[in-house]
Formats: C-alpha cells, sequence, structure tokens
C-alpha cells in the first residue's frame, strides 16, 4: 500500500484513496446521466398523464414509461448506491478500496447491462414495464441486460464488504465498531445482497422462457419478483437513513442520540423486510388472507418500527445539535435558524419531511390488508412510491452530492444560489406531485394508462368526478416543478465536476 | 459522529424520551396489526379467501358454459348485448364468471341488488387488473388462477370496470360494464 495514493480532504481531514476516488467518481457521474436520462422520460410521461396536454401518442407512452421506471429506480439509485458504499467503505474509514481492478469489472458490466437494456426499450421490442410481468415478453437480451447489471451491482456489493474486511485486517480501522454511517451501509449492502439473489432467481429463468427454454408460472412470477423489487427499495431506505446521518453530521454536527438504538434499528430491517415484498401481492389470488395479514401485520410492522426509530432519533439529533449552537429560545428557534441556504441541510429536511409523513404513512395505510383493495395498482401508489424513493431517496442523494463534490471529486461547487434553490425546488415540486397522484388515486385512477378522459376511443368510456382533473393539475405542475429542480441538479453536478474550483 | 468511529461503549440506556417514543410507536402497530384481523369482523369490505388453479383453456370453457346459459334474451329470442358485449344475468346464489382479455372484459354481469353472488375474475392471455368504478375496488386477474369474490351490491346503477394492470399497447381501452338492478 503506496502512501502517495492517498489524498486529505482539507474539509474533513479524511484520506482518500485514488483508486476509490476514480471509482466513485465513476458511479457518481454515471448516476447523473442516468437520472438525466430518467428525468426526460419522467417529463414526457408527465405531461402524456396530465389529460390537459397528453403529449406522447400511445405506444411511446408505454415505451417511454418503461425506461423512466428502469433508469431511475434501478439504474441511477443503485450507480448512486454504489458510489456511496466506496464512500462509506474505503473514504469514511480512510481505507483503501480492497480491489479496483474488480472495481472497474462491477461498473463495466453495470453500463453494459443498463445500456443494453435501454437500446431494447427504446427500439420497441420490449414494451413490458419494468415490472415485465409474464406471460407479457420482452426480448431476451432485455432480460440479459437486467441480469448483466445485477451481477455487476453484486459484485461491488461485495467489494464494499471485501474493503471493510481489509481495513480491519492490516490494521487501518481498528475501533470494535464501524462508524454509524459505515454501519447503515453496511445493513444495506446486505439486505442488496439477497435481493440481488432473488434477482437472478427470477430473471435467469424469465431470460430462459423468453428463448423458449421453460415455462413460467405468472403467479410465481409475481412472488419472486417482488422479492427482488421491494426489498431493492429496503437498500434504498438503509442507504438514505444513512445519507441523513451523514449530512446530519456534515452540515450541523449531529451525533446520534443513543448509538444502540439507531444499530438496533438497522438490524431490524436486515432481519424483517425480505418478508414485506407481499405487500404488492394482497389482491392476488393464491395466499389465504391469513398468510396475508401475518406477512403485512406483525411482521412489517417489525420494519416499521425500524423506521420510526429512526424518525424520532434523527430530527431529534439535529434539534440537540442546533441547540448547542445557542438557538436555544423558545421551541422552534433551533429550527429556523437552521441552515435552509445549504443544499446538504434543505435536501435532507425535506427529504426527512416527504419520507416520514408522505411515504412512510401512506406506505402503511396501503401495505395494509383491507385497505389496498381500495389502493392496488390505482396512482395512489404510484404517489406513495415518488414520496419513497424520490422525495426521501433521491433528495438525500441530491444532498449529498453536494458534500461528494468537494470531498471526492475536490472540487467547489459552481452556481452556490441556484444550488441553494435546487432542493427546494425538487421537493416542494414532489410534495405535489405525490400529492396529485394519491389524491387522484383515490378516486381510483389507474397508474400506468395512456388515456383516462377517452379511453382510446372505447365505447365503455366514462366521466371521473370532475375533481380528478384538479388533482391531475396538480401533479403536472409538480412534475414541471421537480423536473426544473431536476435540471438544476444534472447541471451543477456535471458542471462542478467538469469545470469547479480546485477546493485547495 | 456518525461518521467517525463511537465511543468505546456505544450499548449505553435508553433516555426517557426516546423510551417514551419507543413505546408509543409499539402500542400504535399494535393497533393497526389487530386491525386487520378485526377488519374481517366488523367491515363490510374484505378480502376473499377462495381461488383454484385452473388452465386459461379449462377456464374460457366455464365462462362461456355459464354465459350461454344464463344470456339475457330479448322478446324475439335474440341475444342482449351492449357495444357488442353479451348481457348475463346470473341466478342469485350461483356462480358469475367473468373473463379478462386484451383488452375487453366479458360478459356484461346484470346483478341484483342485495342478492349474494360468486363472481369469478380470471384471464386467458395476460394479468390484468379488475378496477370497479366509481366503486375503487380493485383485484388482480391473473391467469392460471380462478379468483372467487363473492359480493352482494349494494346499490343499484352501472358501474365500469377497467383494466389497471399495464396488458400491452390496448391496456387503456380495456373497459367494460357491470349493471346492478333494483
Ligand atoms: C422529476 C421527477 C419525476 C417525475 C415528474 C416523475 C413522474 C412520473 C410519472 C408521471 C409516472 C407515471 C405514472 C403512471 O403512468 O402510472 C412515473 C412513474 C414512475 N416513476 Fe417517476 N417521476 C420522477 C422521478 C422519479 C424518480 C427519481 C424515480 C426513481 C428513483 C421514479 C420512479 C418511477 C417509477 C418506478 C415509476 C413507475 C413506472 C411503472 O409504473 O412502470 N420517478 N413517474
Ligand atoms: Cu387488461
Ligand atoms: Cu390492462
Amino acid at each position: 500500500m503506496s502512501e502517495q495514493k492517498f489524498r486529505t480532504c482539507t474539509i474533513t481531514g479524511l484520506k482518500v484513496h485514488g483508486p476509490a476516488e476514480s471509482l466513485i467518481k465513476a458511479n457518481i457521474i454515471t448516476a447523473v446521466i442516468f437520472i438525466a436520462i430518467g428525468g426526460i422520460a419522467a417529463l414526457l410521461v408527465a405531461l402524456t398523464r396530465w389529460p390537459a396536454v397528453h403529449l406522447l401518442p400511445a405506444h411511446w407512452f408505454y415505451r417511454i414509461l418503461t425506461a423512466h421506471g428502469l433508469d431511475m429506480l434501478i439504474v441511477w439509485i443503485i450507480f448512486f448506491e454504489i458510489g456511496a458504499l466506496y464512500l462509506g467503505g474505503a473514504v469514511l474509514l480512510n481505507a483503501r478500496l480492497a480491489a479496483p481492478r474488480v472495481g472497474w469489472l462491477a461498473y463495466i458490466l453495470m453500463l453494459g447491462g443498463a445500456v443494453l437494456t435501454n437500446i431494447m426499450v427504446l427500439s420497441g421490442t420490449s414494451d413490458v414495464l419494468f415490472t415485465s410481468y409474464p406471460p407479457l415478453m420482452a426480448h431476451p437480451l432485455y432480460y440479459l441486460g437486467i441480469i448483466l447489471f445485477a451481477v455487476g451491482a453484486l459484485i461491488g456489493v461485495l467489494l464494499f464488504f471485501a474493503t471493510l474486511y481489509k481495513a480491519r485486517k492490516e490494521g487501518v480501522y481498528t475501533h470494535a465498531s464501524f462508524p454509524l454511517v459505515t454501519f447503515g451501509f453496511i445493513a444495506a449492502g446486505m439486505i442488496a445482497i439477497y435481493t440481488l439473489v432473488h434477482g437472478a432467481g427470477i430473471f435467469i429463468p424469465t431470460l430462459l422462457w423468453s428463448m423458449g427454454l421453460m415455462n413460467m408460472n405468472p403467479s410465481a412470477y409475481r412472488l419472486v419478483f417482488w422479492a427482488l423489487g421491494h426489498s431493492t427499495q429496503q437498500i434504498n431506505v438503509a442507504a438514505m437513513i444513512s445519507v441523513w446521518y451523514l449530512l446530519g453530521t456534515l452540515t450541523v454536527g449531529m451525533k446520534p442520540i443513543n448509538e444502540k438504538l439507531c444499530r438496533t434499528a438497522f438490524v431490524l430491517y436486515i432481519l424483517i423486510i425480505s418478508v414485506a415484498s407481499e405487500h404488492h401481492l394482497l389482491v392476488d389470488p393464491v395466499f389465504s388472507n391469513a398468510h396475508k395479514i401475518w406477512n403485512t401485520g406483525y411482521i412489517v410492522h417489525l420494519a416499521v418500527l425500524g423506521s420510526m426509530i429512526h424518525a424520532l432519533a434523527v430530527p431529534a439529533g439535529i434539534e440537540v445539535a442546533l441547540r448547542k449552537k445557542g438557538y436555544t429560545n423558545g421551541l422552534f428557534e433551533w429550527l429556523k435558524k437552521a441552515p435552509w441556504g445549504n443544499p446538504g441541510f434543505s435536501a435532507m429536511a425535506f427529504s426527512i419531511f416527504i419520507f416520514g409523513f408522505l411515504a412512510g404513512i401512506s406506505g402503511v395505510v396501503f401495505g395494509s390488508e383491507a385497505v389496498n383493495i381500495t389502493a392496488h395498482n390505482t396512482w395512489r401508489i404510484t404517489g406513495h412510491f415518488h414520496a419513497t424513493v424520490v422525495g426521501g431517496t433521491t433528495l438525500a442523494f441530491m444532498g449529498v452530492t453536494y458534500y461528494i463534490l468537494p470531498i471526492v471529486f475536490n472540487r467547489q461547487i459552481i452556481a452556490k444560489n441556484w444550488a441553494s434553490l435546487q432542493p427546494w425546488l425538487f421537493g416542494i415540486g414532489l410534495i405535489l406531485l405525490s400529492g396529485g397522484m394519491m389524491s387522484a388515486g383515490v378516486y381510483g385512477v389507474p397508474r400506468r394508462h395512456w388515456d383516462i378522459v377517452s379511453f382510446g376511443g372505447s365505447p365503455f368510456a366514462f366521466t371521473w368526478d370532475p375533481t380528478v382533473y384538479m388533482w391531475m393539475t396538480v401533479m403536472g405542475i409538480g412534475a414541471l416543478t421537480a423536473v426544473a429542480g431536476g435540471v438544476l441538479y444534472v447541471w451543477i453536478t456535471l458542471g462542478t465536476a467538469w469545470k469547479g474550483k480546485p477546493v485547495a | 459522529m456518525s461518521i467517525y468511529a463511537p465511543d468505546k461503549v456505544w450499548w449505553k440506556p435508553i433516555d426517557r424520551e426516546e423510551k417514551i417514543w419507543f413505546v408509543l410507536a409499539i402500542i400504535w402497530m399494535l393497533v393497526s396489526f389487530f386491525f386487520m384481523p378485526l377488519w374481517h369482523v366488523i367491515g363490510k369490505q374484505n378480502q376473499s379467501d377462495e381461488s383454484y388453479r385452473v388452465t386459461t383453456d379449462q377456464y374460457a370453457e366455464l365462462a362461456g358454459k355459464f354465459r350461454d346459459k344464463y344470456v339475457v334474451k330479448d322478446e324475439k329470442g335474440e341475444e342482449v348485448t351492449i357495444n357488442g358485449v353479451a348481457v348475463v344475468h346470473p341466478p342469485p346464489g350461483g356462480d358469475a364468471y367473468i373473463v379478462a382479455r386484451m383488452w375487453s372484459w366479458q360478459p356484461i354481469l346484470e346483478l341484483e341488488k342485495g342478492k349474494t353472488y360468486r363472481v369469478h375474475i380470471s384471464s386467458v392471455d395476460l394479468q390484468h387488473g379488475f378496477s370497479l368504478y366509481p366503486l375503487n375496488i380493485n383485484f388482480m386477474a391473473i391467469p392460471g388462477q380462478d379468483y372467487v369474490i363473492t359480493m352482494t351490491p349494494t346499490s343499484s346503477g352501472e358501474f365500469s370496470i377497467l383494466c389497471n394492470e399495464y396488458c400491452g399497447l390496448g391496456h387503456h381501452t380495456m373497459v367494460g360494464k357491470m349493471i346492478v338492478k333494483d
């Protein structure tokens, strides 16, 4: 291990390993390019669903929606997470990345898979939406692309664990416990491993099926697919909460109030969440009511308990830190005087608020066994997960980017004022988008639907309660606002990485 | 701090505020959990517990027999249709079959208010989503599974069935109807 490969960060005093730095940069920049592609798709899709605009023709709507789901939910988020894992494993521990070559292999597999899948979608051979429920069939190369991406991601996660192991073994990190943020990333990584194994468990048979080599049971597919599809969301939650702790420390100097409780909450996620995926099957045939209740009741509520712990620990930690700075007047001086102009802080605050109030509560409600009858496949669900994975995870990741740029890229943020505005635009847009979707969904407005006005000319077309159109408009305005925030994010991140002044 | 090594001993007792919060969370979750089984006793709308494995051919055959037996005929003995879809009047208390296929819901069931029916839902091709408007009641129609929903209409009128699971490029045209008579 040669010392020259390390650079000392002037802001945090952390030692940054050169090869780790290059890999983090590559993964983060690729993530940002894919959020840009997914964002263009988001704009097109939102403008089509907004009845006043109804932009795309039907087949392009479903095609672009397939691309939006894949590029956002899978490609953007997982590329960013792999970058964040290398950060939590190497940089936070002042350690070296165990095997950079393996990291590049993972990167190439993921990128190749993502590009292949996108080509298959845009060429019109795979209009299946990201769930690809059989017997709906895509081109075999579509499934192959996803498999390559998942294998790459799995290798990346294993490299993270190898890095921790080396840091220990080489005596770089000697404390008995890892820092809380790294611990949270470990939880995310462990969930990622069993999730990605489920991914192989479903996409390899599906690939064979699409080549005519085996049969596929649609109900069984749904079960295993969601063991992948939902558990990935738990990687996102664990990673997002780790990022909250990270941003809390970097922005206001927050300390966890009780490490024991925070860490226990992460352990609950690891243990419980894989079974939670069955809440996608609440109105499926096959399973008994007792099974559905057991699964979404006892079991899921234990994971919710984990979230409830963080829901107090994070804001309370922030409050304590700000009060220590002297903002002690009244109940809320600390909140008023918080660094709202710091995009890292405002992104974290919006993320906590949107995730806690819009996403968490709606998730627990829609995921209960009886209520799901009125929520399944309506826009209530789409509204719910834009609050979780966009308002929560994506916004938190945006916030931490403003720290990754100086720490890892060694660059000063360009356009600081626009950066301060960015989380506000994205956050407020998201609240409108997701609120509009959930409210329209209450009336039964379906998700993934090209034309709720005339149903493509169906003779059975009917008219909705007029309130629906108001909520669709709220959704549209929210979408435009959020897209504006997204454009700022992509511009500032790529611009800083390319042309920002060096930090020191 | 969260990004640096924790204290040597971090397994410390939890303080009062966090304890109160934790206990409240547990209580709330127990309430929310017990409501799920309880709703099967006090609630009016609940999940169905009944489903069977069928092949798509078997299901199409069952549904075809049902349709031919109970299809509504006018005075001239001709089948009544709306927009080309047959209207079928199942016997109260009996079974009724709805077939989902790209891109229609067939037939149109004509039910009687206050009577109970066993409504079978399944698909003969792709996965579809049964969504009843304006009530907003949603179930999956999956090929290979016959989903039996016991239902008693409590209001009369015309209801729409739309598909809310993506089922190919004509998905948005997949609308059907259900009629409840007084
Ligand atoms: C500016 C930001 C965004 C806007 C305006 C937006 C808008 C939309 C709209 C209008 C839909 C279509 C809903 C439908 O037809 O049912 C949709 C679907 C979806 N979005 Fe977004 N979105 C945004 C960002 C994101 C991000 C960052 C993610 C993930 C990290 C994401 C994940 C998804 C997923 C998974 C779907 C479902 C696709 C499907 O049903 O197959 N979105 N989004
Ligand atoms: Cu359909
Ligand atoms: Cu459909």
